[in-house]
């Protein structure tokens, strides 16, 4: 793999930037891997990268019927953080903020990580007790987090506003000084590029329309492109189409796929430093490097496989951005699209053996996984490279709706995202 | 944004008056006692999730207020029928 440095960019200069090396390369399938991932979003290719760089397993195939990190991976609106109530979640993305601080590094790739700090907005008594509560909940598992009150709201974001003259004022809120935000498509290529140069296969345009079992036992999958692929495992990774790949598998999944929205503005001078969320009239913003407003809508209620939202949602979240910033009352919106979001009923996804032998369910991740790409991936690939589910993924278990023993981040961890 | 036919209000009104339930035909366990774990996790939790054709049920919200059911497509969105709670659809 060809180094990335402040150096090799002049060097490059000399010869006006026509030599780069390829960033992956586009190989044909083999007939059997060790390792099959379906999906090529965050989740599947930092599951590859980790499998060979960490548990030694090379011979691995990303499968994506579309191009890399082109799902909820390069569509979402990239806040990172850990502050989640209950243990098993707190663990699990707490595992994923420590290696987002060494990322860049590691694959020598800029994800733009910025970790710019998350405020998570209370305005009743009720969410202000939860908001106690979690952050409470956060310092005994070692995840940074802070109580403010309006007053140190307003100063950490002047241009809010903290009246009491809103309809629903904001009386505090959580802050997680280690969170922020990351350059969403850098992560998908910066993975990529990694497991690509350690010999994982990426092969796009290339879509999983079955899976072959024999006695119980997942050996590959079938593909509209190259037919047949076999594999020692198989790991569905693919978000908002899980149900899909369940069904070929001939099982059920407690997940519903929803559209998710989120939407930007022109570009605009620096104007908020932070990241700022509101569960309770529900809107989501941040800046992005270039300028422009980063917001988040909510899920539309119904089932969809369309990759966009409705107007009645967009118009609901630019309400409530609004009443938080009349001062973006007359900027103008640049661009909406949605993904499609694997939604499960505790909140938390599903990382998991299934009924099929060999056969490994990443997602359920919903409308909050970027966030967790790579813990997710790190502790996915140890458990496909042993066939025993690592320890942090355990609790995660698609069994847990049998047993009871659900993870309930509903509305526990602040927002939905 | 839907334009949503009830079937017992006989009208088209807008999407804003109505709450989507979930996956219709669910039935109820006629037996719970007798259920296992798994079949528990069956009908609260596991859902079908469809790619297309999909029948799921509506509250009119802030109009009659009866539940009724529809079969959409969830890939094009596109609204095929709407039907009383105890009929079947005709559209599969
Ligand atoms: C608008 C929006 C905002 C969001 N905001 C945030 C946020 O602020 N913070 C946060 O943490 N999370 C957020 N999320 C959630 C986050 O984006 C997802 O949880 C995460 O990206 C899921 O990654 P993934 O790799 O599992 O899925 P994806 O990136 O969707 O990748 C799945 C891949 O599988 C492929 N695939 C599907 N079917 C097949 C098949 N049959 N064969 C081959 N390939 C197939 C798809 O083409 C796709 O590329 C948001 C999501 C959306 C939509
Ligand atoms: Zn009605």
């Amino acid at each position: 793999m060809q180094k990335y440095s402040g150096f090799g960019l002049l060097k490059h200069a000399l010869s006006h930037h026509e030599n780069w090396q390829r960033v992956w390369r586009n190989p044909v399938p083999k007939k059997k891997y060790d390792v099959i991932i379906v999906g090529g979003g965050g989740h599947g290719l930092a599951s590859a990268y980790y499998l060979a760089k960490r548990y030694g397993v090379t011979n691995v195939a990303v499968l994506e019927k579309g191009y890399l990190g082109g799902g909820n991976t390069a569509r979402n609106t990239t806040i990172v953080r850990s502050n989640y109530l209950w243990d098993e979640a707190a663990h699990l993305y707490e595992h994923a903020m420590k290696l987002w601080e060494g990322l860049s590094q590691d694959l020598n790739y800029n994800v733009m990580f910025s970790q710019r700090g998350v405020l998570n907005l209370g305005h009743t008594l009720q969410d202000m007790r939860d908001i106690q509560r979690r952050v409470s909940a956060n310092r005994l598992n070692g995840i940074d987090g802070e109580v403010l009150d309006t007053q140190q709201v307003q100063e950490l974001v002047p241009i809010m506003d903290c009246s009491a003259n809103t309809r629903y004022p904001i009386l505090g809120a959580s802050w997680q000084p280690r969170a922020g935000v990351a350059r969403h498509d850098a992560v998908a290529w910066g993975y990529a590029r990694a497991a690509d140069a350690l010999g994982v296969d990426l092969i796009q345009q290339c879509e999983v329309d079955d899976i072959i079992i024999e006695d119980g036992t997942a050996i590959g999958v079938s593909t509209k492109q190259y037919g047949a692929i076999y594999g020692n495992r198989v790991a569905c990774v693919v978000a908002g189409h899980s149900g899909v790949l369940a069904k070929m598998a001939g099982f059920e999944l407690p997940l519903e796929s929803h559209p998710l929205q989120a939407l930007v503005s022109e570009p605009i001078k620096p104007i908020l430093d932070t990241v700022v969320m509101s569960n309770h009239v529900h809107g989501y913003i941040s800046q992005s490097d270039k300028g422009d407003l980063v917001i988040g809508a909510g899920i539309d209620g119904y089932n969809g496989y369309g990759q966009r939202g409705s107007y009645m949602t967009t118009e609901h979240t630019i309400q409530a951005i609004v009443e938080l910033f009349p001062i973006f009352s007359r900027v103008r919106m640049n661009r909406q699209w949605g993904g499609i979001v694997d939604t499960c009923p505790d909140a938390c996804p599903i990382i998991s053996k299934t009924p099929v032998d060999n056969l490994f369910f990443n997602c359920g991740w919903g409308t909050g996984g970027f966030k967790a790409i790579p813990g997710s991936g790190d502790v996915f690939a140890a458990s496909l490279a042993k066939g025993e589910m690592h320890p942090l993924a355990e609790p995660f278990s698609m069994f847990r709706f049998n047993d009871g023993a659900l993870i309930d981040e509903h509305g526990a961890a602040g927002v939905a995202h | 944004m839907f334009y949503i036919y009830c079937p017992y209000c006989e009208e088209h009104r807008e999407e804003e008056e109505f709450h989507v339930v979930g996956q219709a035909h669910i039935d109820r366990p006629l037996d719970p006692d007798s259920l296992s774990d798994a079949e528990w996790a069956k009908y609260l939790y596991m859902r079908k999730n469809t790619r297309g054709l999909y029948q799921e049920q509506w509250l009119h919200a802030i109009g009659c207020r009866k539940f009724f059911n529809m079969t959409r497509d969830t890939v094009t969105y596109e609204i095929k029928e709407t039907y009383k709670v105890g009929e079947q659809p005709t559209v599969v």
